[in-house]
């Protein structure tokens, strides 16, 4: 008996403290974003409001620019997964199902490409972007990110276990190169594909470095962006609808994640492994 | 026009891989030579010319006490955030792991809350850890007070507001690491296990330092380069909660780029943060290669 609590029950309770502790912030940003004006300003301690006060929520909707900032962060998302997904895909599927000169150069550059940092490229495209004029645009946010190193390396990891047969196959069928990418190498990558998604989704929507630096247009602002301009126009008054944005702002990858949580935690966890 | 089959081959192989090359060279290759030729100069954005300057601009970083601050801060946060998240991170993969035996559903549900920060929008969450920190209407220091003790200005006080982040740095990748850990766990042969036992190694302490931690080692190892490589990178959090202040007490690498570059638009000063940034992680991504590699050799 003593030896189950000292194995079991010990363990349990730190680890119920320590999720509580990491559940903490977001469990007071709730708090916050449906507590009435005057029970935000007091001093004592209390997690669930007198009334539940949606005014903050309503506010958040249609008093700011938060459904701007959620559409905005939408296409960039959007924009940038399309042309990485476009591009990567059939480069991928050349270095790992095609013979050509500089094949192994071409990896090497992906492979080398994949220990850049994002932000150590971000002064000469900030440079190059003012030089032609298209800062401050959707194409500035999106731009950038089209090359993926990441993307390539993963999908050639993928279709390098696929069967050459199998699109040889496909060859006889008469299928050009470009179909046999798309309408077959494509389908089958499916499962590398989602956690790709998530990573480059999860990725970009939570950046902020980009986004402070290629616009000062409050109407392009993505959501991590956006909710800086609310906080810093209110200066800290309007704390109830502040945190509903922030609940907003967060919860559509939060749901995602509850949703879909093992592709979540494959994605994340391989994105991250690229260092 | 008839085309050999060579040349044909050659213009699809071209239409393959030819915008994904371009645009690597166009938004990697040549942004990093760029900026590295920059790093010896001293040009601002928007003007006209510029001048060489050699190593001033490395110079004036490693001398100058804001430049040395923003290293040093660095350094400092990511010696914190590296044990802390790095041990958390197996405490409660191990926790959890042995947890899943005998309550899997509970073992799945802390799983997730342990996760939720990873995938919660940062700059968000730190708006909301503003507000948890907040010095009178913040949940620690009303905690602090009605227990009788100091409250304390934890994003404004100069000897505290870079611990504060590197906590707020840890609670972002417990997560994480965990998840790394378990992947690390599920991979241990049980039979290991079993051989322990019958060496007499039962006890949870010794299946731990007989067991787990040797078959762990390359992992740990792993997770602490994974770990300090987006430590480094450290920018959201700051740039929300404290924009490098009060007195650059909280200032770090990436955010001194961002306010030398492009808040005061000294394109090449920041050029030589950049570059001295990018060797730190040149220099984790070379340890990690040698991980991989020896892991590799493992097996």
């Amino acid at each position: 008996m003593k030896r189950l609590i000292l194995s079991r029950l010990l363990p349990t309770i730190l680890l119920v403290l320590g999720a509580a502790a990491i559940l903490l912030p977001f469990v007071w940003m709730l708090s916050l974003s449906v507590k009435p004006r005057d029970e935000i300003f007091s001093t004592a301690i209390h997690f669930l409001p007198s009334r539940f006060e949606w005014e903050n929520y309503a506010f958040a909707f249609t008093q700011t620019d938060i459904p701007l900032f959620l559409w905005n962060g939408l296409v960039m998302v959007a924009g940038i997964l399309f042309f990485q997904i476009l591009f990567a895909v059939p480069c991928a599927y050349a270095l790992a199902q095609r013979r050509f000169a500089g094949r192994s150069l071409l990896f090497g550059l992906v492979v080398a490409a994949l220990l850049v940092p994002f932000h150590v490229t971000a002064i000469p495209i900030f440079l190059a972007f003012a030089k032609i004029g298209i800062l401050n645009t959707m194409w500035a946010l999106i731009l950038p990110f089209v090359q993926t190193a990441f993307g390539v390396f993963l999908f050639r990891q993928f279709f390098a276990q696929i069967p050459a047969d199998l699109f040889d196959a496909a060859r006889v069928d008469g299928l050009g190169e470009t179909a046999i990418v798309w309408r077959i190498a494509f389908p089958l990558a499916l499962p590398a594909a989602t956690a790709f998604a998530i990573f480059s989704v999860t990725a970009h929507w939570n950046d902020l470095f980009w986004p402070l630096i290629a616009t000062t247009d409050p109407h392009l602002a993505t959501p991590p962006r956006g909710i800086l301009y609310f906080r810093d126009q209110e200066s800290g008054d309007n704390v109830g609808p502040l945190m509903a944005a922030a609940v907003i702002i967060t919860a559509p990858l939060v749901i995602a994640f509850l949703l879909a949580q093992r592709k979540f935690i494959q994605g994340i966890a391989a994105g991250g492994l690229k260092g | 026009m008839k085309l050999s089959v060579e040349s044909r081959q050659a213009i699809t192989d071209a239409w393959l891989v030819g915008p994904a090359t371009l645009a690597l060279i166009l938004f990697i290759f040549l942004p990093v030579a760029i900026v590295a030729v920059l790093s010896f100069t001293d040009y601002q954005f928007g003007a006209t010319s510029f001048n060489w300057n050699g190593l001033e601009n490395y110079v004036k970083l490693f001398s100058s006490s804001i430049g040395r601050r923003a290293i040093t801060n660095t350094l400092i946060y990511v010696a914190i955030v590296i044990p802390f998240s790095v041990g958390f991170g197996l405490l409660v993969a191990i926790g959890l792991f042995r947890m899943a035996t005998w309550a899997p559903l509970l073992s799945n549900l802390m799983k997730t809350i342990y996760f939720l920060p990873v995938a919660a929008t940062l700059v968000a969450m730190s708006v909301a850890w503003q507000m948890v920190l907040h010095p009178s209407l913040g949940i620690v220091n009303q905690t602090l007070l009605s227990f009788g003790m100091q409250p304390q200005n934890w994003l404004s006080d100069r000897g505290l507001v870079l611990y504060t982040l590197a906590v707020i740095g840890i609670w972002q990748s417990v997560g994480y690491n965990m998840v790394l850990f378990l992947a690390g766990l599920s991979a241990i042969p049980t039979e290991l296990y079993d051989a322990a036992e019958v060496d007499g190694a039962g006890g949870g302490w010794s299946r731990f330092w007989t067991v787990t931690w040797p078959m762990l080692g390359p992992t740990t190892l792993f997770v602490m380069v994974v770990t300090a490589t987006n430590a480094f990178r450290v920018f959201e959090t700051v740039a929300t909660m404290t924009k490098g202040g009060p007195a650059f007490a909280s200032d770090t690498l990436v955010y001194a780029l961002y306010r030398e570059g492009f808040v005061y638009f000294k394109a090449g000063y920041a050029s030589a943060i950049t570059m001295v940034f990018f060797a730190f992680l040149l220099a984790l991504a070379l340890i990690q290669f040698r991980i991989v590699e020896k892991r590799v050799h493992y097996r």
